[in-house]
């Protein structure tokens, strides 16, 4: 009997403008059992988006099929009809993408858009579908699920709408799900949630799915089986067990190799004090930000209060918090494209103006920027060679020869071929672009470079080698580095020192091995706890703990009085905490925590974690099972 | 979102006014006396004098520039010292014809440019869309007065199937008016939906690759919905300002093609009150035009605001 889905000798390939061929997924097979979980793993390239395209017979325009099967309940579908190929998408087999930010259409609502496939395909009658969308978000515990779908994708936050995307997938109650990196842009408290909801609906409703990632501890929590690609072809594939705990290809291991550790202390780089000065690089005091505009001395929105934080000279700090907790406020305060409401930014000890257009060229030049999305930073239509070219006349008054000389030096530096001068951005890879990205910032020969998440967008072996080259970087060139991230590991794998902001406040600061290891700061805690481990059953462990439940179904609220983490904290003091502003606390020599608990009593809570959870109580998040089990036919 | 669409209309106003200076400003810089002009190279100094104060024209620029602009604000455009006629009635006879004439043409143009846009969308690489696409550019590149020229020699003097001239009249029978208008119409169709349509087609194509429009595809849909429903509303404020500069051109753009089909419209107004130094002709046509590039531009705005649901929804 022919299994749910079976990917039998598939080919994809490319043309080049002369016609021949160039192969992009070289002959795969695979099957996928009914509710079973394959996980594709593989960095980006490896062909792994490609084919779990292919299990709805689309590929991207350029692309075609050569040969091989695709069979759905024994039938193959890569020679089905075009209208029958249809009827298939988003009935039989549906997609989660990426970003579910890019995947809602902006003018649409999010209710049309969830119960579209299943009207369009007539599985269902609009009334029908709009029911079952309101029983999913009970399920996926959306917040007011009766009217979420009047809702449009602008008014609900990312890590909703990615759970949103999944009703859209199941409304139709397909048999197989396809889901292409669905957590890997998320902050790690965010995909948690999210991976929970997942995990409960490919349960609860007996589909079988396909799991496309790079990131093996995400693959631990939720595959049953592995496939292992590079470059096209399968490596290895087995039981998730096997593959985890017993890889035998040598690329699986170096996969494995480039997992991020799980942060904790003594993980950080080595620093030399050869660049060493007294006075900081760069240091923000007292200094509150926002916008709207400032009234009565204080913005219409504040995004961040009181934040003092120095960088020594060639030092790294790392800024870690949860979207909207205004790390990225932070650095454009710095380069001064938002000023500050309140307080001053001090490079070299002299203040700057705050706002950029009244600074000097040099100090300009000192403080330079790298975006997180090197596609949407860098002139789509400059070669490489003007791309970096540009900073070098304009802040360093290089010309000609010169010029050239030191856009292949940049080239160099940044470990890149010279040859990539006459190049355009859309010819590099995504890692490869990132590295332009930074050297055209380093092409003005800065002091301080605002990092804003450059890894993030990046694969763990592509974002292991761009950390490596930001250390190499730093030490050849004594640069301090204000590293902005969520992903606690790489933080902590490069930085000298952490600041944990909380809803635009620093609620932990300090040198990395002391904010890595106990007493944390409860929010630091969280965080630390919600970086996926390498180790099936991880998922079930944390969630079984009370106090992540908690950190985890509540978000980020921005308030005027007490301590901004009360709602999600598990220590919280009712009638302390909500009211009052919390004291910092200094456990050892530059190392602040701000709460309201004593050390002591935070050193009792890693000890003993249920004496103090007494009277907080987890509003019950089970969903509504029953909702889920009245799958349409 | 009404601050916005209040804020737009606030800009409007302030343009006008601008522009009421700048056209105030340049009309007094064309050389010439008024007054020479009007009484002509015998007038005595006496003569003339007189004239400039019985027309005010020897107070300072300033006050002359506020008298000019409260009595266009109170609805009194002026005399025209041809004729002595007032502005007003000279005006609103020009003023309904070139309404008439840009009413049909955008009746007819806008549907059908936005329909043919969408086809040319809806099949990328056909001949349909190669059709298109060579055509409107092709019409594009040619100035207008060459197509008008070239229609009028085959279908009024070739053929002579029409009247080569534009003239209008209450007395004609509908038949001859639309016999008389045909030419103009065509003309203006043609040069406006060209545009309209390469606009559509291209915004509806830009929008084709995001990735809401794969999603799309990978839940089923049809192409046709796709681009209608998914597509077609994401492209909306781009294709509405390309709509409005060319309604405006409708308004005040179309002199040559007035003057080569001799149609009484307020273009060619404006170009009789320029030769004959006509200045608060000049004056009153200029800020009709102004009006009307400002009033299309604030309403394809709003169009843009209220189709954006980020802009009509906000958080």
């Amino acid at each position: 009997m022919a299994e749910l889905f079976e990917i039998d000798n598939l080919q994809i390939q490319a043309r080049k403008e002369d016609g021949t061929p160039i192969p992009i997924v070289k002959g795969v097979s695979f099957n996928v059992k009914a509710g079973q979980v394959v996980a594709l793993i593989g960095e980006s390239g490896s062909g792994k988006s490609t084919i779990s395209l292919a299990t709805m017979a689309y590929c991207r325009p350029g692309l075609e099929f050569p040969g091989g099967e695709v069979r759905l309940h024994g039938k193959d579908i890569l020679t089905m009809e075009p209208q029958d190929q249809r009827s298939l998408r988003g009935n039989n087999v549906a997609y989660l993408a990426q970003s579910a930010a890019a995947t809602f259409n902006p003018a649409i609502t999010i209710g049309e858009q969830v119960t579209e496939a299943a009207v369009l395909h007539g599985t269902l009658t609009q009334e029908e579908a709009d029911r079952r969308a309101i029983q999913l978000y009970h399920a996926l515990e959306l917040p007011d699920p009766d009217l979420l779908g009047r809702r449009y994708p602008h008014q609900v936050s990312g890590g909703q709408l990615q759970r949103l995307m999944a009703a859209m997938a199941l409304v139709s109650g397909p048999d197989l799900l396809v889901l292409d990196e669905p957590t890997t842009a998320l902050d790690v408290t965010t995909q948690i949630e999210v991976l929970k909801a997942f995990k409960k609906v490919i349960q609860e409703e007996g589909s079988a799915a396909i799991y496309v990632t790079h990131d093996l501890a995400v693959v631990a929590q939720v595959a049953d089986h592995i496939v292992v690609l590079y470059s096209g072809e399968i490596q290895e594939q087995g039981p998730v067990d096997q593959i985890i705990n017993n890889p035998q290809h040598p690329y699986t291991k170096r996969l494995m190799a480039a997992v991020k550790p799980s942060p904790k202390a003594g993980m950080g780089d080595v620093h030399d004090e050869e660049h060493d000065r007294v006075v900081p690089n760069i240091e923000v005091k007292n200094m509150t930000a926002g916008y709207g505009g400032i009234v009565n001395g204080k913005p219409v929105i504040t995004v961040l209060r009181d934040i003092n934080v120095k960088i020594k000279n060639s030092h790294v700090v790392g800024v870690i918090g949860e979207s909207g907790c205004g790390k990225s406020t932070l650095a454009r305060v710095m380069a001064g494209l938002l000023p500050a409401a309140k307080g001053e930014v001090y490079l070299d000890g002299n203040r700057l103006e705050p706002d950029l257009k009244n600074r000097s060229r040099e100090e300009l030049q000192k403080i330079q920027f790298v975006y997180q999305m090197a596609d949407t930073a860098l002139n789509p239509r400059q070669v490489i060679g003007d791309i970096l070219g540009r900073p070098l006349e304009f802040y360093r008054g290089l010309k000609g020869q010169e010029r050239r000389e030191e856009v292949a030096n940049l080239l160099r530096l940044v470990e890149l071929p010279v040859e990539f001068e006459t190049r355009y951005p859309s010819e590099l890879s995504g890692g490869q672009k990132q590295r332009v990205n930074m050297a055209r910032a380093l092409a003005a020969n800065p002091e301080v470079m605002l990092c804003d998440e450059v890894t993030s967008a990046l694969d763990s072996i592509v974002s292991s080698n761009v950390i490596k080259l930001l250390k190499k970087l730093r030490a050849k060139t004594g640069v301090s580095f204000v590293f902005i991230s969520h992903d606690l590991s790489t933080v902590g794998s490069f930085a000298d020192e952490i600041v944990v902001l909380y809803a635009g406040r620093v609620v932990e600061q300090g040198p990395v091995d002391e904010v890595l290891a106990p007493p944390y700061h409860p929010y630091t805690r969280l965080l630390i706890s919600s970086v996926p481990e390498l180790r099936v059953g991880w998922l079930e462990d944390t969630m079984q703990k009370r106090e992540m439940a908690v950190g985890i179904a509540r978000g980020v609220e921005i308030t005027d009085t007490g301590c901004p983490f009360y709602n999600r904290c598990p220590i919280a003091i009712e009638g302390t905490c909500n009211t009052e502003t919390a004291p910092t606390r200094e456990p050892s020599p530059e190392h602040f925590i701000s709460c309201h608990r004593t050390m002591e009593e935070i050193e009792d809570i890693e000890k003993n974690p249920q004496q103090i959870l007494h009277g907080f109580e987890v509003a019950a998040p089970g969903g509504d099972k029953a909702a889920l089990a009245a799958k349409p036919v | 979102m009404q601050r916005m669409v209040f804020h737009r209309i606030l800009i409007g106003i302030i343009t006008l006014w601008v522009v009421s200076v700048l056209v105030f400003l340049m009309t007094n810089a064309l050389p010439g006396d008024v007054a020479q002009i009007v009484l002509g190279q015998s007038a005595t100094p006496e003569s003339l004098a007189a004239y400039r104060a019985e027309r005010g024209l020897d107070q300072p620029l300033i006050s002359q520039y506020f008298g000019w602009l409260g009595n266009l604000l109170s609805g009194d455009l002026g005399t025209s010292k041809a004729g002595g006629a007032s502005i007003s009635s000279l005006i609103s006879e020009r003023l309904y014809n070139t309404m008439v004439m840009a009413g049909i043409v955008a009746l007819i143009s806008v549907p059908l440019s936005v329909g043919l846009g969408l086809l040319a969308a809806m099949f990328p690489g056909t001949w349909i869309d190669k059709t298109l696409t060579f055509g409107t550019l092709a019409l594009i590149s040619v100035p207008e007065f060459f197509i008008a020229t070239f229609m009028v020699l085959i279908f009024a003097v070739n053929l002579g199937w029409l009247p080569s001239v534009a003239r209008v009249s209450a007395e004609q029978s509908y038949y001859d008016w639309w016999r008389s208008m045909a030419m103009p119409l065509l003309v203006l169709t043609i040069v406006v939906a060209a545009q309209m349509i390469r606009m559509t087609r291209a915004g509806i194509l830009n929008v084709m690759n995001s990735p809401y429009i794969e999603m799309a595809i990978l839940k089923g849909v049809r192409r046709k919905r796709i681009i209608l429903r998914h597509a077609f509303f994401n492209t909306i404020g781009p294709i509405v300002n390309v709509i409005a500069l060319n309604l405006a051109y409708l308004v005040s753009g179309v002199v040559i093609v007035e003057t080569i089909f001799a149609y009484p419209g307020l273009a060619k107004l404006m170009i009789d009150g320029v030769q004959t130094r006509d200045l608060p002709l000049v004056q009153a046509t200029a800020m009709i035009f102004c009006g009307a590039y400002v009033i299309l531009i604030i309403l394809a705005d709003v169009a843009a605001i209220l189709s954006n649901p980020r802009l009509r929804n906000p958080k």
